[in-house]
């Protein structure tokens, strides 16, 4: 018997515009102990699933029809006495957010204890040793001292484990998993992953886990489920959703992933066109009817179509699945050239760049000697964890920071002192920036075409307004916008929009060189690979240079010419992207590649996991900075001497103490299952 | 939401809050009662009053209602409905005047404050603590008392107590508002810190300003009416509805109406400023 059966569960709300269908019809089971994966963008109505399931439904939300049943119990009927006993008991949750879940005026002992006592009536002494028992489980070292700090006193991840902690108090046989490792970093990450297989083995729990994140769903899940327009259009063993995936919209969630090993050069990334019809707006019989390239008039959009068994365990709800049934070939669209092997002239060269932050007394070295360069035409990606450095360097490479010491050469002067106001007008247009942030890049105030203008106009491009209007019109034709999308408001853009405008705006003073600070970040994966690909488009075609900042290495692999791994604000290793990406590693590039969340069960990758956290930049080793975290350390040579740099020939340098052929000797951290 | 992702869905458009006022109920009853007066300010010398100083003696025995003088006449026998309606005209034209005269002072002290940063926030902000530590009445009075009520005067006043206030709303505003990146985006573009204040942060403040906007007109109204009854209002003879009310107290149990009517009339248009500031708040929080 499944533990967990949605049978045509219909999810209703009411809203100014009357009732809109949030989910129309959805049916699921989840068996004992199972790990089951919920993928699809947002606005798919995974997290309306969730609150139907949890009975978080709201004012205006309902279940119209269907039903939930848990252990035999069916939970859109179920009172609040059986909620109570149900909610943190029978099911638990975890959410994204760690530090909301957590009360900031209470100890993590305090919050722990509550659910015992709750749940099962234990006593004091009983709650505290089996809140004890489980912090030793989720691995955090010093349980005592865990138990005794308040929330504020743990890092991202710590917070984490202390609510998936929390979540396994009770023994619940579902675990409600909303993202849980969205907005931690890649190491922290993979940790995190980790350590939910190690508890689902322990502890018999069945994971529900949502994400939009397929690499992550790979590493958990043993089915996975594809929610598209409030429907399951895919159900597939994860094995076999990687490999022959049958649902268009499946392919093209996939397409839109760099694949671990392809490049800008031999695996474009395909985008799906178009966007998530809103709640209740989708076509009764095939969700993704209107953004499919594979839909046929009279067969799609006949009637509603119904899930269908491919083989055993593999069900998709596509009218013609059997016919598309071959993968599809590598498109050959928005392929980009490659880069002429020859030497190319060198943009941008940072010459020991450091930025210093007075904090007190002390110093924060925000970026420490930094010194690598950037080649005309060239993508350079900058990656690392949070608190490396990578945001601060983009600034003062932009000029909206200064560097303290050292020299930055930017096409032939010196810019490393000299924020946008000491810059000249033409010093200033030549380096812009595509910021991460899609809500916060364009002014609420102005339409959108107005950044433009302005821009046009503040670098001489254009003065009349006619030319100005054409320019603009132009700039949006590059993006592929419409040109009449200039007189709307910011707020009435997408966030991909919202991010093309900002490109648009970057290039509007024809820079040389652009600096983008994770600018996909935020957005949904298919929506990502569409802006990637516009980005490295132009920046093809104007053969601008590209300084790419990223903690996703995926990504990176995918788009860079060179790259630059940073930690604790130096350079660890830099290099051309195909050395970077195979032995000799930098330890830290190496941990860092190991924990990259891989959409293909088959890839087998060397599992290194990073112990403790990242020291504060306000106390950083005075010898190798990674030292503290290395699992390859040498010894006391890494705590007390800066390390050398070690050139593995082809501009590849690793700042290690370990000797270059010991570095070559490890495996590959992607190997084939074969 | 399950992810921290914008969807690629296009946003519906809001319509500017002006045009949606009247979907809220309690903004047009505001709204009303504000143009009521408004009106009525405007219309004064073209209606069938009796001029707002001239003394009817054969009113002042029977000062209540009558066919002559339909809100009766005040204790010089001075015909009530008139000084009421010239009186509104008087708030209505020194409340806004004052405000918008604050508005400006304390914008331009709260963006340069929230903008700059360092000692020019740390002069303008305890220079707005000393003000507001001040309780309200007693530095209107100091003030009055000291360079004599005018309406000018009364205008210096409220700019000197509200100022300060709108700077720290105005302040608060714009360091939220500085990290966020078009500001970024324009230094990019080399913009001077001007224009960055006035173009790129003071229309991002314009939501909580109207509010505050509408709530301060309130408040000045309350002002010039406590100031007229405290007699730092506009000089005598001017009909100034704080100043009726005063001159009325004395007879309060014999001839109520004489009070009631100013207090009636201050009453009603603090109310429309309210409930037009309880609407445009109800309304900016619904998007």
């Amino acid at each position: 018997m499944s533990l967990l059966s949605i049978r045509n569960l219909r999810v209703e709300y009411t809203t100014a515009r009357g009732t809109v269908a949030a989910i129309p019809e959805f049916s699921l089971d989840i068996a004992q102990g199972e790990s089951f994966g919920l993928v699809g963008e947002s606005g798919c109505g995974k997290s309306t699933l969730i609150m139907a399931i949890m009975g978080y439904m709201g004012r205006n939300g309902r279940v119209a029809g269907g039903e939930i049943l848990f252990e035999g119990r069916d939970l859109a009927r179920a009172s609040a006495e059986e909620w109570r006993k149900i909610r943190g008991g029978r099911i638990a949750i975890v959410y994204q957010e760690p530090a909301t879940a957590l009360n900031p005026s209470m100890t993590i002992g305090q919050q722990l204890m509550e659910v015992p006592i709750a749940h099962g009536g234990a006593s004091t002494a009983e709650a505290r040793t089996r809140a004890e028992r489980v912090l030793a489980d989720v691995h955090l070292p010093d349980p005592d001292s865990v138990m005794r700090r308040y929330p504020h006193q743990l890092s991202g991840g710590q917070k984490q484990r202390v609510v998936i902690a929390m979540a396994l108090l009770a023994n619940p046989s579902l675990l409600l998993l909303d993202e849980p490792t969205t907005g931690l970093d890649v190491t922290v990450e993979a940790a995190v992953l980790d350590l939910l297989n190690e508890l689902r083995e322990k502890y018999g729990t069945a994971l529900f886990y949502i994400s939009h994140n397929l690499g992550v769903i790979a590493q958990v899940c043993d089915r996975i489920g594809v929610m598209y327009a409030g429907k399951l259009v895919e159900d597939a063993p994860a094995a076999a959703l990687f490999a022959t995936p049958r649902h268009p919209y499946t392919r093209g969630l996939l397409g839109s992933l760099p694949r671990p090993g392809a490049d800008k050069h031999t695996h474009p990334l395909v985008s799906i066109p178009g966007v998530v019809p809103s709640a209740g707006r989708a076509p009764e019989s095939c969700g993704f009817l209107t953004r499919c390239a594979l839909a046929q008039p009279g067969v799609c959009d006949a009637a509603p179509v119904p899930m269908e068994a491919v083989s055993g365990g593999h069900l998709v709800r596509c009218a013609r699945w059997a016919e598309v049934e071959a993968p599809a070939a590598t498109p050959a669209s928005a392929t980009v050239a490659p880069i002429a092997q020859e030497r190319a002239e060198i943009v941008m060269r940072a010459d020991e760049v450091s930025r210093m932050f007075p904090v007190g007394k002390r110093r924060l070295l925000a970026n420490d000697r930094l010194s690598f360069v950037a080649k005309r035409g060239h993508v350079l990606a900058i990656v690392g964890e949070s608190g490396s450095g990578k945001s601060t360097f983009a600034k003062v490479l932009a000029g909206l920071d200064a560097a303290t010491s050292g020299r930055l050469d930017v096409l032939g002067d010196d810019v490393a002192g000299k924020p946008v106001r000491k810059r000249t007008a033409a010093k200033v247009a030549a380096v812009q920036m595509v910021f991460q942030n899609p809500d916060g890049t364009l002014n609420p105030s102005h339409p959108v075409g107005w950044p433009l203008a302005r821009a046009l106009r503040k670098f001489g491009i254009a003065r009349e307004r006619k030319d100005v209007d054409a320019r603009v019109a132009a700039l949006l034709d590059m993006v592929r916008l419409p040109a009449s999308l200039r007189h709307a408001l910011p707020r009435q853009l997408s966030g991909g929009q919202k991010q093309r405008i900002a490109i648009a705006r970057a290039f509007a003073g024809n820079p040389e060189l652009l600096v983008a600070d994770e600018p996909v970040s935020a957005l949904d994966v298919s929506v990502q690979a569409a802006v990637i690909n516009l980005l490295l488009r132009i920046q093809a075609e104007h053969g601008t240079t590209l300084v790419f900042i990223s903690h996703d290495l995926g990504l990176v692999r995918y788009l860079a010419d060179e790259v630059v791994v940073m930690y604790l604000g130096q350079v660890m290793e830099s290099g051309p992207v195909a050395a970077l990406f195979d032995p000799p590693y930098h330890p830290y590039t190496e941990a860092l590649l190991s924990a990259v969340p891989v959409p293909d069960p088959s890839l087998r990758t060397t599992r290194i996991r990073l112990e403790g956290e990242i020291p504060s930049p306000l106390n950083v080793p005075p010898g190798c900075r990674f030292a503290t975290r290395c699992p390859r350390k040498l010894g006391a040579v890494c705590d007390d001497t800066p390390p050398p740099a070690r050139d593995a020939g082809n501009d590849h340098v690793i700042h290690c103490h370990i000797p270059l052929e010991r570095l070559r000797q490890s495996e590959p951290v992607f190997r084939h299952a074969s | 939401m399950s992810a921290p992702t914008a969807t690629e869905s296009a946003g519906r458009a809001t319509p500017s809050l002006w045009r949606r006022l009247p979907s809220s109920p309690v903004a047009m009853v505001g709204l009303g009662i504000v143009l009521f007066w408004i009106v009525l300010a405007l219309a004064a010398p073209l209606l069938p009053l009796a001029a707002p100083n001239a003394q009817d003696y054969m009113a002042m025995g029977h000062p209540g209602s009558s066919a002559r003088h339909w809100l009766g006449v005040d204790p010089l026998g001075r015909d009530l409905l008139s000084r009421i309606i010239w009186g509104g005209r008087t708030v209505l034209a020194v409340a806004p005047l004052a405000v918008i005269v604050a508005y400006t002072v304390g914008c331009a002290m709260g963006l340069l404050a929230g903008y700059y940063r360092g000692w020019v926030d740390a002069a303008i902000s305890r220079a707005a603590d000393v003000i507001l530590s001040f309780p309200v009445v007693v530095l209107y009075v100091i003030l009055i008392a000291n360079i004599g009520p005018s309406a000018l005067n009364i205008v210096v006043a409220v700019v000197l107590a509200s100022a300060p206030g709108i700077a720290r709303i105005v302040r608060g505003l714009v360091l939220s508002l500085m990290h966020q990146e078009f500001v970024a985006a324009a230094y990019l573009r080399r913009e001077s810190d001007v224009f960055v204040m006035l173009v790129e942060l003071l229309p991002n403040c314009r939501g909580p300003l109207i509010t505050d906007f509408c709530l301060r007109l309130g408040y000045t109204t309350i002002t010039i009416g406590t100031l007229g009854f405290l007699g730092l209002g506009l000089p005598p003879p001017n009909p100034d509805w704080g100043g009726m009310v005063k001159q009325a107290t004395s007879m309060i149990t014999v001839f109520p109406h004489m009070s009631l009517y100013p207090t009636l009339a201050l009453v009603s248009l603090i109310l429309g400023f309210n409930l037009l500031a309880d609407g445009i708040t109800e309304l900016s929080q619904a998007d």
